[in-house]
């Protein structure tokens, strides 16, 4: 009988494990120690801002981890864009040749999720006692759990996994000409609006009988210039606690706030006082140049941004001279602000061999030490992910030599990070789901076409919204996106959903019928 | 019973197999269905028929307009999710074509010398003038041709220059100059990224002099990649080289040629 019984557990054990797909790849088991005799060779898909000094602190942390763990070896491949690596993850998924470790973005790591056991998830390399955050059994000092920024470390979070560590942080903020703002008569407020910077756009745009703008003299001048329109609109919908998306992958930006921002918008654009990177170009260009006021852009792209910029990127002959300011993004109540936070996560892609997701793994810890984190901190307007690193001496002289001189304590850099520094509670990111991006493409896709059709003189009326929310919608098949809202109908059940259910039933009936015959046995035996 | 027993309990594991093996099958794969981005026809492609235009009405066409012009294709820079850039040019001038919609088949066809009708509207992006959303036929029955360059050498200081953007240039006699340094402080003859940032397959950026002045020369990576004889040849240039270069006049803030073919003369 004990026979029938294990015979009846097993069946169940593999019809469940059956039922998660025999053809994915073994969930990850973090293994008792790593391989220390054999040799490892990982694959790391790292993105950098185009900017050699990243690249080469990549290459320096590579360096260093081989020696101290020489039966690793970790190969470097660099891109300079999070949608190249996003495709060709997507197609390295078909073929079983992801990456050991990848530079991604949550709402990439929620679709490459789509496939069972694709992406690691953390949580048990993370509180492994010997190789977990923290232990001291690592040949480096890794951060403990507790002191990794907790509110970054949750953007990592994935159905309640945790499947990206934070690599850096960053943000928006607006650079600003304040030289111009003062020649208008205004005076810069302790916190941005967006009423105020539509207003001194307009201001902006009176021109002479030649037809320069009276506030530069030149022929171009675009105020107000903004690099993400994807953030621009998310970031304005959460300021007025408005329908984005939510945690159940609902989609939820079609709706009146939006369409009264893209109004505004509009409004705006008509004048000239407004228009975007994928339109006119890199707001720095604009307002390095003196063609611009308001220029929004990432923390990490402030040293291209001021008269004494350390990357330049027009002609030296172009350049004017201002006073550049940088401030939080505009918001619509300032004593509320929010900001989006985003910025490089790491992820780990499964492998059969666990031992090579290990070692994978110990990199990534790697990546968190302290020197790496403030050396790359500090090529653009980035911050540590930890608080080991933000604390730490060299981290706090750093920022203490702000505007020293306008190379590695560039002023704007810098006032640009303590922005970040000083708002990490005001930030937030968007709910992450299978076609989440999908809908940030929609939020930019938004503004984009608004600002062309006023370009091109087209009609912008409630007519055309109600096309522009249509359209969009198809472009990036939203009515596609599966929620898991437990209230919604889910139709029918599939057939093979059907007979598993059935094959249970039948299962379950044997247990009993055997449970049974098991009593009577025992009954007839006591005869 | 218990054969019976053993026997129904087989049959209902293997029929649960066969459930779980037949959903497997149906499962979409796809990892992001929701994230293929149909391009095939914009919401803001240019559709309306609006009369074939020269270049020169084309050059007076304000910014933001529709455009349509008949030009013949010169050099294909890239494809992705259905969208096609070009470098196309008739015997009056040159247009750059940035993402016109345009099928994998098609693009294909886009041989250099073949005839097409565009239909987008004039955009400028950091000084560079170009056709975008645009959507584009083939000229049925159409000749072919294939512009040949125009030395712009001694143009390359002058503000004339920008009058022959976008078309197929050459530049002759110019010498190679230091594009930035290697990791030991050794000059270099050119740089993967425009900071030396990229690796092998990456965009290469090199200078060159002529009349005192230097200029920076780009391979771009999508229009020649790391299989073309002109990237291999920019990989061997040496400093203080006298070199002859064609390519295609791209702007950025600027000239910033998009070099197709080096050759070194001394």
């Amino acid at each position: 009988m004990r026979v029938l019984r294990n015979i009846i557990i097993l069946g169940l054990v593999l019809l469940l494990g059956g039922c998660h797909g025999s053809k994915e790849s073994v969930s990850f088991q973090v293994p008792d120690a790593l391989g220390l005799e054999r040799s490892f060779e990982l694959t790391f898909w790292a993105k950098n801002d185009t900017n050699k000094t990243q690249t080469d602190i990549y290459k320096q942390a590579i360096e260093e981890f081989q020696a101290l763990y020489p039966n690793i070896t970790v190969n470097l491949r660099l891109y300079t864009d999070y949608g190249k690596i996003y495709n060709d993850v997507i197609t390295n998924i078909a073929t079983g040749t992801t990456p050991n470790i990848c530079i991604s973005y949550p709402d990439h790591i929620a679709t490459y999720l789509t496939g069972d056991n694709v992406v690691v998830p953390l949580d048990d390399l993370m509180d492994d006692p010997t190789y977990g955050l923290g232990s001291s059994e690592l040949s480096f000092v890794s951060p403990t759990k507790e002191q990794i920024i907790s509110k970054y470390l949750e953007e990592g979070k994935i159905a309640n996994h945790y499947y990206a560590m934070p690599f850096m942080r960053s943000s928006e903020v607006c650079y600003i000409n304040k030289t111009f703002v003062e020649k208008l008569g205004y005076t810069l407020p302790e916190h941005l609006t967006w009423d105020f910077i539509w207003e001194v756009s307009e201001a902006a745009m009176a021109k002479d009988e030649a037809g320069n703008y009276l506030l530069n003299g030149q022929q171009v001048l675009i105020p107000f210039i903004y690099k993400s329109t994807d953030n621009m609109m998310i970031q304005y919908l959460a300021q007025a606690d408005a329908g984005y998306s939510n945690e159940q992958g609902e989609v939820l930006i079609f709706n009146d706030t939006t369409k009264d921002f893209l109004q505004t918008i509009a409004k705006h654009t008509a004048s000239g006082a407004f228009s975007t990177f994928k339109i006119s170009g890199y707001p720095a260009n604009f307002l390095n140049a003196g063609q611009c006021i308001f220029a929004i852009d990432s923390t990490a792209g402030a040293t291209w941004m001021g008269a004494d910029a350390p990357l330049i990127d027009i002609s030296e002959d172009a350049l004017v001279d201002f006073e550049t300011v940088v401030m939080e993004i505009p918001q619509l109540d300032p004593d509320d602000p929010k900001m989006i936070s985003q910025g490089p996560s790491i992820c780990i892609f499964n492998k059969e061999d666990p031992q090579e997701v290990l070692a994978s793994w110990l990199f990534v810890q790697y990546l968190l030490t302290n020197d790496i984190q403030i050396s790359y901190a500090q090529t653009e307007g980035y911050v540590p992910v930890t608080y080991l690193a933000q604390d730490d001496k060299a981290y706090q002289d750093y920022l203490a030599a702000a505007g020293s001189d306008d190379d590695l304590h560039y002023d704007v850099k810098l006032q640009a990070t303590n922005i970040l520094l000083a708002n990490v509670d005001n930030t937030f990111i968007t709910p992450v789901f299978n076609g989440s991006s999908s809908v940030r493409d929609t939020a930019g896709q938004l503004i984009e076409n608004t600002v062309k059709a006023v370009r091109r003189k087209e009609t912008v009326d409630d007519a055309y919204f109600a096309q522009l929310f249509t359209d969009v919608s198809a472009l990036y098949h939203l009515d596609e996106i599966t929620t898991t809202d437990a209230k919604r109908d889910l139709g029918p059940l599939p057939p093979t959903a059907k007979m598993l259910i059935g094959s249970l039933a039948v299962v379950w009936c044997g247990l009993f019928v055997a449970f049974i015959w098991q009593i009577r046995q025992k009954k007839r035996e006591k005869r | 019973m218990k054969k019976l027993l053993f026997l129904a309990l087989a049959m209902a594991l293997a029929l649960s197999f066969t459930g779980c093996t037949k959903q497997e099958e149906t499962v979409e794969t796809a990892p992001a269905t929701t994230e293929t981005v149909e391009t095939s026809a914009p919401a803001e492609t240019a559709t309306t028929d609006v009369a074939v235009m020269s270049y020169e009405e084309y050059m007076a066409a304000e910014l933001d307009t529709q455009v349509c012009v008949e030009t013949y294709v010169q050099a294909k820079q890239s494809w992705w999710e259905d969208k096609a850039t070009v470098y196309t040019q008739t015997p009056e001038g040159a247009y750059f074509v940035y993402d016109m919609a345009c099928s994998q088949e098609d693009y294909d066809k886009l041989v250099p010398g073949t005839k097409i009708k565009v239909t987008g509207y004039k955009a400028e992006w950091s000084g560079e003038v170009e056709i975008m959303d645009g959507s584009f036929e083939f000229v049925e029955g159409a000749d072919s041709y294939i512009a040949e360059p125009i030395d712009v050498t001694e143009l390359l200081a002058s503000e004339d220059l920008i009058n022959y953007q976008n078309q197929k240039v050459s530049f002759t006699g110019m010498v190679v100059e230091a594009a930035g340094q290697d990791a030991e402080g050794n000059d270099v003859a050119f740089l993967y990224n425009w900071d030396g940032s990229g690796s092998d397959g990456d965009d290469l950026y090199f200078n060159a002099s002529y009349g005192g002045n230097t200029y920076t020369f780009t391979i771009e990576s999508y229009l020649c990649d790391n299989t073309t004889e002109v990237y291999e040849a920019v990989e061997n240039l040496q400093i203080g080289q006298t070199i002859d270069m064609e390519g295609f006049l791209y702007w950025y803030e600027g000239v910033n040629p998009h070099i197709t073919a080096v050759t070194v003369v001394e």
